[in-house]
């Protein structure tokens, strides 16, 4: 199976890179742009096959190294 | 006083560690390999600056659950000092032995240059050699050094005196100028609640001699050796 896995910062932690990729964007002549932030997205191969034992394997992935929990949260999805 | 120091790949502030030990303590300390599962015994565990594992997820993320950790944090929860240097403070705070992240830089950039702290509390085995509002020079080279943690967090760090430098000026009066990342309250190192481990992003260990341009960060040496001889 294949799942992704994206892994975003809490609302309310301060993103200085996302900050900066708005300054950018801007730069290039893009008006509008309000707020950037930034996260990461995993793609993940699974061996199993069952949705339901992958999801709480990905959640499991996503607790316990994926993102940093102080900071962070993520979602699943199974693609 | 026996020590060790982790090494995980990418870690390169060992060696410094390790001479810093020798130079004070008169023994070198055990290096221990990232993949060990066994710990010896020892008075103290450093875990060393560096790049571990290229700072790939986050810095000191993977470190933090290599097999060694299950171990250090088995003693750091049995009592033994633990000393996290950079990098070894982001290992601490993502194993979840000290409170809080590290995250980025407020500026952005790699900040290598030399800052001064204020000791804030002398009531613990690390900075017992130094005085309470002494400020000491020391330097940083870090690109994730913003120590972030949520409100209630930070009124208990505060409130125990855990907080064990803040970044100062040179007068030792709190500037914004003078806190390099960004750190909430200008944290630059911390306790945890049974203060036997210390995480803190300044490099004590490249300050202990005038080869090194001065001998602020030996007091954190030293007061380790009065602190675990005496024990011993």
């Amino acid at each position: 199976m294949k799942a992704r896995i994206t892994v975003t910062l809490k609302s309310g932690v301060l993103d200085p890179q996302g900050k900066a990729i708005e300054g950018a964007l801007a730069s290039l002549g893009f008006a509008g742009v309000g707020s950037v932030r930034q996260g990461k997205m995993f793609e993940i191969e699974l061996a199993e096959t069952d949705p339901d034992k992958a999801e709480a394997a990905l959640k499991s992935m996503g607790e316990r190294l994926l993102a940093n929990t102080v900071i962070e949260d993520f979602r699943v999805e199974l693609t | 006083m026996k020590a060790a120091v982790i090494v995980f790949p990418g870690s390169n502030r060992d060696r410094d560690v390790a001479t810093a030990l020798v130079k004070v303590t008169g023994r070198a300390p055990l290096s221990v390999w990232h993949a060990e599962t066994q710990l010896p015994a020892v008075d103290l565990i450093v875990l060393p600056g560096g790049f571990s594992y290229g700072d790939y997820l986050r810095s000191g993320a993977i470190a933090a659950r290599a097999p060694v950790m299950a171990a250090v944090a088995e003693r750091a929860r049995a009592g033994v000092p633990v000393l996290g240097i950079c990098n070894g403070f982001q290992i601490l705070c993502e194993a979840g032995l000290l409170p809080g992240v590290l995250m980025r830089n407020a500026s952005l950039r790699f900040i290598c240059r030399e800052v001064h702290l204020r000791v804030e509390t002398v009531r613990s085995i690390f900075t017992a050699r130094y005085e309470r509002g002494q400020v000491i020079r020391c330097p940083i080279a870090h690109g994730d050094g913003n120590y972030r943690c949520d409100a209630p967090t930070l009124e208990r760090l505060q409130g125990d005196d855990r907080i064990v430098f803040r970044y100062f000026d040179a007068a030792g009066r709190a500037d914004p100028a003078a806190n390099p990342n960004g750190s909430i309250d200008a944290v630059a190192g911390i306790l945890n609640e049974r203060r036997n481990v210390l995480g803190m992003m300044p490099h004590p260990e490249n300050l202990i001699e005038p080869l090194q341009g001065g001998n602020d960060g030996r007091g954190l040496f030293e007061s380790l050796l009065s602190s675990l001889e005496s024990v011993a």
